[in-house]
């Protein structure tokens, strides 16, 4: 790209698609997440062995030892007669609320198998709803594989609670995404710096918290994966801030920006908030551009923040994206990164043999990818990030983005630590 | 439908997959959504394997499932077969596949694929991961094995190691290295590093050795009855069981018994002194059964540990197991309820806990020493050194691994003798685990309820009619937490003998005296 072009990054760049092996999580993993954040809820899949297997050893083999999930398995049984499943269900969630009076929010998760039989849950649902509401409030949504990809399953599970939100007519902000706690301060602390009142957040930590919504209600999302949770807060009335997402320092001030300026905050007073956190977000940032800097770049398709990652790798810390896979593209809401991101091949779907014949041909210096590839592929030769870190690690805003550049640092340093042992 | 909050065993498609990943030459073409291929990383992170499992998931999605899935299948089993070229291929279902129907054995079988091609019927359902291994290797075996003469020296095959196993690949060459000392060679090991090729010449081995009867019981008695190759029962899980298999071994293969023990350490390192504080330590067992039953014979024989609860998770395997527990004078735990086995061990009060890394979970919520004898594992459970369950130097690790969780012998003299010292006291656990040592609380003799003391108010729970006072209760709380547990449960126990309701400080010290051994 010569200097004197105007960037317009990855808008009208072809994209090659994909179908095959998918070497991606389902929706159900969210939960993983979710259950962490909304500290009132419990998630009850309702599928197989299969899907309390996954969710298991995506936990890590029990991490947390009482967990506010489990999974409603499915036995021969409940496959014979449906109506029998039905009953199945609601008895198991009654015998779950009397154990667990903690409970406000019941999440109930449809899976492969639940779909594949038709097993009504919003049906169920209802019923529940209709007797345990409104101490307990009843949600269901889909995690499944044949529906879901990763992180789909928290814009399900957000989708399906926004119905449910209360109505208001005043002027709020909603900041919509699942945040770990010490980002979500972050964020609400900067907002109010610069005298944005009444700002709320989907998910709520509890049920009691929950924000409201309705035509004055402006929101705007933290998370790239929210398509229908946008969708669903559009049919209520509120209205997108669109912009790019909070990752790094340029991510997080132009995502702060467009927040700005619909609520016509002073340019003056944007900068004296921003200022400081910016610097700061440069400085830890620079410390591991030096290791990243003109490093080759090759993104597996896994948690859909790919686009936005690859924007921050490459304009923030000099990485040259040579492919950019992504489990589906949401032109609507990537715009803005795209138009951000440097030319690069980029890839929606997968077919993860075929992905792997053009990774081994690039050669990158650095994979992303998820933890059925990392281990094999690194020990092919290649330094890996596995990329659920992500998901699990406070990357988001101004304080984290050295953080989210150490966390593809890391791999590159590591391996020249160990250089001369034997790999 | 049944709630579960954490399983044992996965599904049985993942079972296959551990035999699939365990060979060479194997591809396993699966029908299965998005999302399942999440059991790559048991493989590739828990196992730390450097490739792929050779697995093909065919990715439908639900806008497949009106349109064609079969012919999904079809492309997806071409598609692996002209780019892995593998000897052997199985094929079939996932829970969700299961559903939909599309018999992958018929499908595959259209293709005219120039390998074996070996279809699973594996029931999501109603079985488990155990099963399907133990399913896939049969299918596998018998599709392969082919009729041929047995080898001229004396030789045997060693049936059952998969990927993902608990110490699989160090009891293989553990156990390899034995038979070789006795001068019987090793035909095939499998499934573990066999390939296709490698099945097919399994009966030409004089024995078989099965060393994990869930996974491959059913391709040894195949085997028997097909190949007419006898197959050995004990399992070599501690020196005395090392022993027994041995003889065994030597009378199917027509050797001698007469091993070197030069560097079987267990025996010794269990009979010195420094051992004399293991004594009657009260321990619980649970696992998968071969695993939980061996562990049991060694914690009391080999240890002198007392076992106080012992059990398995797989349900195929409950009549030997309760056969076993009689042994010991107790009631069998069959149960794949974690929940079920928490209630169990608080019931039964250990001081050790032998599991696996669900029982790992309940001992650290309880505060209870735990050691993992048995899968389901996790990353921790592949160490890098040589680390058997198995023959001689199993027996040494388990000695090591087992008591490693307590407090060492002197220490607990000290504990007892200097309850309130700043330096050995009740919280700060074993002195060689550093990230327990903390400060003595100012109160000595009123520690906060922590998860010990959780436990016996659970215990205490149970003997509702019994009253402590509060002297004898306090009298209590100066004996140290490892054996509090026993104290307060035999003290109960005798008050309940006597008709005692009110428990003093002469029936603490009465029911100390009735039990003293």
């Amino acid at each position: 790209m010569s200097l004197d072009t105007p960037p317009t990054g990855c808008l009208h760049t072809p994209v090659l698609r994909e179908r095959g092996q998918r070497e991606v999580f389902c929706g159900l993993t969210g939960i993983i997440w979710l259950h962490r954040k909304m500290q009132d809820a419990f998630f009850l899949v309702v599928g197989s062995r299969t899907c309390a297997h996954l969710l298991q050893s995506a936990a890590g083999v029990m991490i947390f030892a009482e967990p506010r999930f489990g999974t409603a398995i499915l036995e021969e049984k409940d496959l014979a007669g449906l109506a029998d499943a039905h009953q199945e269900l609601e008895r198991e969630v009654e015998r779950l609320l009397s154990r667990r009076p903690d409970i406000r929010q019941l999440f109930l998760v449809g899976s492969c198998p639940s779909e594949v039989i038709k097993l009504d849950l919003s049906r169920t649902a209802e019923r529940l709803n209709a007797r345990h509401g409104p101490s307990v409030r009843v949600y269901n949504y889909s995690g499944s594989g044949i529906e879901t990809t990763f992180t789909q399953g928290e814009d399900a599970c957000l989708a399906a609670m926004v119905p449910g939100l209360a109505e208001t007519q005043d002027e709020t902000l909603l900041v919509v995404g699942a945040l770990p706690d010490v980002v979500e301060d972050q964020c609400l602390s900067l907002l109010t710096q610069m005298g944005i009142r009444n700002v709320s957040f989907l998910p709520s930590r509890r049920a009691s918290d929950a924000p409201k919504v309705g035509e004055n209600t402006r929101f705007i999302l933290t998370q790239p994966f929210l398509a229908d949770t946008a969708h669903a807060l559009e049919r209520r009335g509120a209205q997108r801030i669109v912009a790019p997402f909070p990752f790094g320092e340029e991510g997080t001030t132009d995502w702060l920006r467009a927040v700005a300026k619909r609520h016509g905050v002073m340019l003056e007073t944007f900068d004296a908030v921003t200022a400081a956190p910016r610097a700061r977000a440069r400085k830890a940032v620079a410390a591991h551009a030096e290791t990243l800097r003109g490093k080759t770049l090759f993104m597996f398709p896994d948690s859909q923040l790919e686009i936005p990652l690859a924007r921050f790798l490459a304009r923030e810390c000099g990485m040259l994206p040579v492919e950019v896979g992504t489990p589906y593209l949401h032109r609507g809401l990537m715009e803005p990164e795209l138009a951000l991101l440097p030319q690069t091949v980029l890839s929606e779907g997968q077919d993860v043999d075929l992905q792997l014949d053009r990774h081994a041909a690039l050669k990158p210096d650095l994979t992303v990818c998820g933890l059925g590839l990392a281990n094999p592929l690194e020990a092919a030769g290649h330094a890996t990030k596995w990329a659920i870190e992500l998901v699990f690690t406070p990357v988001h805003f101004y304080e984290q983005a050295g953080d989210l550049a150490g966390l593809f640092s890391r791999p590159l340093r590591r391996r020249a630590l160990l250089q001369g042992a034997a790999r | 439908m049944k709630l579960t909050l954490w399983t044992y065993e996965g599904p049985p498609h993942v079972g296959a997959m551990r035999v699939a990943t365990a060979m060479k030459g194997v591809h396993y073409v699966l029908h299965a959504p998005q999302g399942d291929t999440y059991a790559d990383l048991l493989f590739t992170m828990i196992e730390r394997r450097n490739h792929r499992p050779p697995v093909t998931f065919t990715t439908f999605q639900a806008s497949d499932l009106g349109a064609d899935t079969a012919t999904l299948f079809k492309r997806a089993a071409q598609g692996a077969y002209d780019r892995f070229q593998p000897q052997a291929m199985i094929v079939g279902a996932s829970c969700t596949a299961e559903l939909i129907q599309d018999d992958p054995g018929g499908l595959a079988s259209t293709l005219g694929l120039p390998c074996p091609v070996v279809p699973l019927d594996l029931p999501s359902y109603s079985r488990k991961e155990n099963f399907g291994a133990d399913e896939t290797f049969l299918a596998l075996t018998r599709a392969l094995a082919q009729p041929c003469a047995r080898t001229k020296e004396v030789s045997c095959n060693i049936l059952g190691a998969t990927a993902l196993g608990f110490r699989h690949r160090d009891d293989v060459a553990e156990i390899t290295s034995l038979l070789r000392q006795m001068g019987i060679a090793v035909n095939v090991a499998a499934p573990l590093d066999a390939t296709p090729a490698d099945l097919a010449r399994l009966p030409a081995a004089h024995f078989n050795v099965l060393l994990y009867p869930e996974t491959g019981e059913s391709t040894a008695r195949w085997l028997e009855k097909t190949h007419g190759q006898p197959f050995t029962k004990t399992i070599p899980i501690g020196a005395h069981a090392t022993r027994d298999f041995i003889a065994e071994v030597a009378a199917l293969a027509g050797v001698s018994a007469k091993v070197d023990e030069t560097n079987l350490r267990q025996p010794w390192w269990s009979a010195s002194v420094d051992s004399t504080y293991l004594t009657g330590k009260r321990v619980f067992i649970f696992g998968d059964a071969t695993h939980a039953m061996a562990a049991a014979r060694v914690a009391r024989d080999e240890i002198g540990f007392e076992v106080v609860g012992l059990g398995c998770y797989n349900r195929e395997f409950a009549r030997p197991m309760r056969a076993a527990a009689k042994d010991y004078g107790l009631e069998a735990l069959i149960s794949d309820d974690y929940l079920e086995v928490e209630a169990a061990i608080i019931a039964a009060a250990p001081e050790l806990i032998l599991g696996t890394q669900m029982e790992r979970h309940i001992a650290k919520r309880l505060g209870i020493a735990c050691a993992v004898i048995s899968a389901p594992v996790h990353v921790q459970d592949f160490p890098a050194r040589y680390s058997p369950q198995m023959g001689f130097e199993g027996a040494n690790v388990l000695f090591d691994t087992w008591i490693h969780p307590l407090v060492m012998g002197l220490e607990e003299h000290l504990l007892t003798m200097f309850r309130e010292d700043f330096e050995f006291h009740d919280a700060a656990g074993p002195s060689h685990h550093g990230g327990k040592a903390t400060p003595a609380p100012a109160q000595i003799l009123e520690p906060t309820p922590d998860a010990a003391t959780q436990m016996i108010e659970a215990a205490q729970a149970l003997a509702h009619a019994l009253h402590w006072l509060p002297d004898a209760e306090k009298e209590l709380k100066k004996i140290p937490f490892f054996v509090r547990a026993k104290a307060r449960r035999n003290t109960e126990k005798y008050a309940a003998e006597k008709g005692v309701t009110q428990i003093t400080i002469e029936t603490l010290y009465e029911a100390k005296a009735h039990y003293a051994r």
